[in-house]
């Protein structure tokens, strides 16, 4: 199936072969000036610095060009302009609209105001599609596919928009076993729950870490808690470093969306198991082959 | 309706009766068409009386009231086998079934306080599929938060 023209909402609206499709383009290491003329509006309601720079710089390596802002306060909102008519603008300057906002389902009303495709980079604490394609393509191209892996997903299952779009990730895919390993109060809503077709149970770390093929692990967000003192009570017990390490599989593999706080100590950047430097860095070939799929 | 139930509530000449409400819900379906009594219209209101369809039932009958398409699409949502019965001089002129759609457009809000639809001055109007219809379940289209019967009934009395 073709994605020109497509917006790109949520994870869960692509196949397998879709993503297949995308992750052998990000490996084959293609250059190209397929965006030459191309203008793409980066319009981040909300601070992001991986997934702007990585948008503009692969905008940029594919020989486009491109507009926007990554702080409301320096545009129109700032006056008061709504999320609608800003995006009604942009969409008249732009060949495609790449948005970031904290309200959930704004980048399906975007989508809903434009004709240029639109390629949500997250919004409200639900879906970030384009992450959840850099994280399997990482795994994809580390452990030579996704299925039939156990994988542990560790933090904020809750108000981590990572975390959840990764979920709905790994149901497209036959996992052989998902552990959610979150504190109660961060644990998956309901709604995310029941749309999980694969198997999958809450664990301890300690007792499934020796199981794990993948442990991807999320920053416990202080910004997505209605309660800071809940988040003060939370935060250090989830905390991945070298020793615990020694329990794992040596061919285990550590993910994590960035950026980390003290989720995952500094000692474990240097062992084998640490990918998260280099699923950071897929985030360019990823994004650059959804680019050159997707902008009409 | 048997007799009995004719001996509590008189024939309407004109207006509305809504029938096969389920039993216990003709409060919320009269909250839900905005009447509180002191609009001035005759309203009879039966409570759980005999059904062959339902076991029980309630019936509505409002005197000198029709009701429009929006009003019988939120009665769908609390009560989805009621019938309604459009009566000018004394005679049923249409009978309708009321419809629970797949897709819910405008008539509840989303509970999610950062769901767009709720964003002030946005072009976004609340919409939801409908999951499952006994018990109601919605599911916004916007942000996939859930929404449950409780919710739906609470916001459509209170509107």
């Amino acid at each position: 199936m073709s994605f020109r023209g497509k917006d790109v909402l949520c994870i869960m609206d692509f196949t397998r072969n879709d993503l297949e499709r995308l992750f052998r383009i990000a490996s084959s290491k293609f250059e190209g000036d397929e965006l030459r003329g191309r203008v793409i509006a980066m319009a981040f309601f909300e601070p992001s610095t991986r997934t702007r720079l990585s948008f503009e710089t692969a905008t940029l390596r594919l020989g486009g060009g491109y507009i926007g802002f990554d702080a409301v306060q320096a545009t129109s909102v700032a006056k008061g302009e709504s999320f609608s008519d800003t995006i009604r603008m942009l969409d008249a300057y732009a060949d495609a609209i790449v948005v970031r906002h904290s309200l959930e389902g704004a980048a399906k009303l975007a989508a809903e105001l434009a004709d240029s495709p639109v390629i949500n980079a997250g919004d409200g604490s639900k879906r970030h599609p384009t992450q959840a394609m850099i994280d399997l393509y990482t795994i994809w191209k580390e452990m030579r596919g996704i299925d039939n892996l156990t994988y542990g997903v560790l933090g904020d299952l809750r108000y981590g928009r990572a975390a959840g779009s990764f979920l709905r990730a790994l149901n497209i895919y036959s996992p052989k076993k998902v552990y959610l390993i979150a504190p109660e109060s961060l644990r998956p809503r309901e709604e995310l729950l029941d749309s999980l077709k694969m198997s999958w149970e809450f664990a301890d770390l300690s007792e499934v870490l020796p199981e794990l093929d993948v442990l991807y692990v999320t920053r416990i967000q202080k910004e997505r808690f209605p309660d800071p003192a809940e988040y003060e009570r939370v935060k250090g017990s989830y905390r991945i470093d070298a020793s615990l390490l020694r329990d794992a599989k040596s061919s285990m593999i550590i993910l994590h969306p960035l950026p980390r706080v003290d989720e995952i100590a500094l000692d474990v950047d240097n062992t084998p198991h640490a990918l998260y430097f280099k699923q950071a860095a897929n985030g360019i070939p990823l994004r650059m082959a959804l680019l050159r799929e997707v902008v009409p | 309706m048997n007799a009995e139930d004719k001996l509590v509530v008189r024939r309407i000449s004109n207006g509305t009766v809504i029938d096969h409400i389920p039993a216990g819900r003709a409060l919320r379906v009269l909250g839900i068409l905005g009447i509180t009594g002191d609009e001035g219209y005759t309203v009879a209101l039966v409570m759980n009386v005999h059904s062959g369809k339902l076991g029980k039932k309630d019936i509505v009958k409002v005197e000198g009231r029709e009701l429009s398409k929006e009003e019988v699409d939120k009665i769908a949502l609390v009560a989805p086998t009621a019938t309604i019965n459009i009566v000018r001089d004394y005679e049923v002129v249409e009978k309708r079934r009321v419809e629970l759609p797949g897709m819910i457009e405008g008539i509840v809000r989303c509970v999610n306080p950062k769901c767009v639809t709720n964003a002030p001055r946005e072009a976004a109007k609340p919409r939801f599929r409908v999951i499952s219809r006994e018990p109601l379940k919605l599911v916004c289209e916007y942000c996939s938060e859930y929404l449950s019967e409780d919710e739906i009934i609470a916001q459509l009395a209170g509107s």
